[in-house]
């Protein structure tokens, strides 16, 4: 996309001008009002939008509370509004994303999906964030795909001869708004397919479970890989070890229950993710694994737009 | 009052029994002799349904189609269904499959207070004129008022009859009278009951569900199904007799069926230990049991108040992390 459309806002900070990127949301649900919070931390954007459909939704009274201006007329509103901002967050569902991206394609906005469409290209910072600068629509996957793919991802650079991989996922029952138990298909089958292309296994599944418990549980995911024979996994354990360190970089929840463990053939690892307590408590993982990687993209791209601006002259604001 | 139809889960809690491995031969038997003797419907598969043979939850031994497949082959009254979970299973992978291969039913089920879960499957069996049934599992963790709102919403998104699932085997007659009467009371479709036989209540629950106007009851051959196993058929068929509730399965027919089952299909007929009576007496899910035994030896501590301190705790699958939280509190007190 042509990055000369991009606005500016600027801000004082205490150390110097700051210049952010103008962030709209769409979807005021769990996953909207997550982000909303993780935006007002972020140096790089700036939330300057917040949109649901009904009026009485809680995400949007929150919104409003931080002085965020907000409506809750949808699509509809943001559409009429495209010169308010640069980056749009769809945290809505997968079918109203399907709708959305209609209004939207070719618009010269950067679109960061959150629901399982499958439209845009498949983005997993910690694999391939690169790629994202090109897209017009990132595909933010999953909550249980931004906590596997990483894995499944080091499994198949790491291991032939793999027959199969599995993926279980674990939350909440209380962090899964109706979009996703609606889309719980699509959550499935769009996982599955990243498990596919990032790890280069052909047979993979995808299981998600949610989990009414009460304490709340964390989340947590599993990922499974079959194999001819034991394979020694020393090298392995150090690249999945890097690989948490760095991850924690952007999600700092992210952390290893069951170690990588191989018996008959079978690879075992187990990790939880807990949240940083913004909207729902620490035990929505899910909201932050995916937030986290969202806000990753956004930052990322709000940089790489910067370099390619001019200087800015103090005293512009 | 009609006729009480009998759902036939010996092919699918079954599996639960034997770590998913049912052969084909086993279900192209069971299948004749359940056909021959009239019941209703016959449901195959993984223990935990369709698209549910995994790393996490067991292998099964033969895939979806290949089991449905061979049932459809020999069932030519009985209509054949599958259990079906969302999260696990997918319409257009495993629902359509199931389709395909001649299923004339397909129960969606789910936790009993997860029904949104099921809307997108339900609304499309309802969109395509596919015979629907649900089911809500661990019904001893809700209050009858709860069951009342997930079953309505069950109802709004299609489903044409409910079976209320007592997976831990927790329930006494009394509270199946009470929460079944007043669901049917309040709902335009039948809820009907699924028992395990922890307590060794099956039958009288299902008895008991039966007088408060269930038309629908699950029931397996010699009891075959996971833990301490479900409603004993044979059993429940001569019971009915009894008292004068019609079927349209044949008594002789069944027993018959059920002397058969344990030459071919139930190696070893399910009992009540007291592992299953304890697990069932605190309404602790059935798949706990090897965690505990094994945690309980770990921490030198009693199984059974392990079990009493789960039930405390209102745990479900999938928090078995908390057996060994309950095992190092215990044995700190002693």
């Amino acid at each position: 996309m042509t990055q000369g459309q991009f606005r500016l806002t600027v801000q004082r900070s205490q150390e110097s001008w700051v210049r952010r990127a103008r962030v709209a949301i769409i979807g005021s649900g769990n996953i909207g009002t997550d982000l909303l919070f993780k935006i007002l931390r972020s140096e790089h954007l700036e939330c300057v939008l917040f949109v649901g459909r009904r009026a009485e939704s809680k995400g949007l009274a929150i919104a409003a509370e931080q002085g965020i201006p907000t409506s809750h007329e949808g699509i509809d509103y943001v559409v009429n509004n495209l010169n308010l901002f640069d980056i749009l967050i769809d945290a809505t569902s997968s079918d109203c994303h399907r709708e959305h991206w209609k209004h939207l394609q070719g618009k010269r906005k950067f679109v960061i999906d959150m629901t399982p469409s499958n439209i845009g290209g498949m983005i997993v910072p910690e694999v391939n964030i690169e790629e994202a600068s090109n897209l017009e629509n990132v595909n933010m996957i999953s909550c249980g795909g931004q906590a596997s793919l990483p894995i499944a991802n080091l499994v198949g650079k790491h291991f032939k001869n793999v027959d199969y991989l599995e993926v279980v996922s674990s939350i909440a029952s209380n962090s899964a708004g109706m979009a996703t138990r609606i889309n719980i298909d699509d959550y499935i089958e769009t996982t599955q397919e990243a498990l596919r292309r990032f790890s280069c296994i052909d047979n993979t599944k995808t299981i998600l479970i949610l989990n009414p418990a009460d304490p709340c549980v964390d989340m947590q995911t599993t990922v499974f890989a079959k194999m001819e024979k034991n394979e020694d996994l020393e090298a392995f354990t150090s690249d999945f070890e890097g690989m948490v360190q760095r991850m924690n970089q952007y999600i700092p929840g992210y952390e290893i229950v069951v170690p990588p463990t191989m018996d008959e053939g079978r690879l075992v690892v187990s990790i939880r993710v807990k949240g940083a307590g913004d909207y729902l408590p620490s035990y929505a993982g899910n909201l932050d694994i995916i937030n986290c990687a969202a806000i990753k993209v956004a930052e990322e791209y709000a940089q790489g737009v910067f370099k390619t601006l001019p200087e800015m002259q103090g005293g512009m604001a | 009052m009609s006729k009480v139809e009998i759902y036939d889960v010996s092919l699918r809690d079954g599996n639960h029994a034997v770590k998913h491995q049912i052969t084909l031969d086993q279900i192209e038997k069971y299948c004749t002799d359940a056909d021959r003797a009239g019941v209703d419907v016959v449901e195959v598969g993984h223990g935990n349904g369709i698209g549910a043979s995994s790393l996490q939850v067991g292998l099964a031994k033969h895939t979806d189609v290949e089991m449905l497949v061979a049932a459809r082959r020999v069932l030519k009254n009985s209509k054949l269904s599958v259990h079906c979970m969302p999260g696990f299973a997918t319409i257009s992978r495993d629902v359509q499959n199931a389709l395909e291969c001649g299923a004339d039913i397909i129960r969606i089920g789910c936790h009993c207070t997860e029904a949104t879960v099921t809307k997108t499957h339900l609304n499309y069996l309802r969109d395509n004129n596919i015979t629907a049934y649900s089911s809500l599992m661990m019904v001893h963790m809700a209050s009858k008022e709860t069951l009342l709102e997930e079953c309505q919403k069950l109802e709004s998104y299609g489903a044409q009859k409910i079976t209320l699932m007592d997976s831990a085997g927790h329930l006494l007659p009394k509270d199946v009278t009470e929460v079944i009467t007043f669901l049917n009371s309040n709902l335009e479709i039948n809820v009907g009951f699924h028992a395990h036989n922890n307590l060794e209540m099956a039958v009288a629950n299902s008895l008991a569900a039966v007088e408060a106007g269930s038309e629908i009851i699950d029931a397996s051959i010699c009891g075959f199904g996971a833990g301490a196993g479900n409603t004993r058929m044979e059993v429940l068929i001569a019971v009915l007799k009894q008292m004068n509730f019609e079927t349209n399965v044949d008594l002789y027919a069944i027993l018959d069926a059920a002397d058969n089952a344990e030459k071919y299909l139930v190696n070893n007929l399910p009992k009540v230990t007291s592992t299953s009576i304890v697990s069932g007496l605190t309404g602790v899910f059935s798949g706990f049991l090897k965690h505990v035994q094994r945690i309980s030896k770990l921490y030198s501590v009693d199984q059974r108040d392990i079990y009493f301190e789960l039930g405390k705790r209102k745990v479900v699958g999938g928090q078995e992390d908390l057996i060994v939280d309950v095992a190092k509190d215990l044995s700190s007190r002693n």
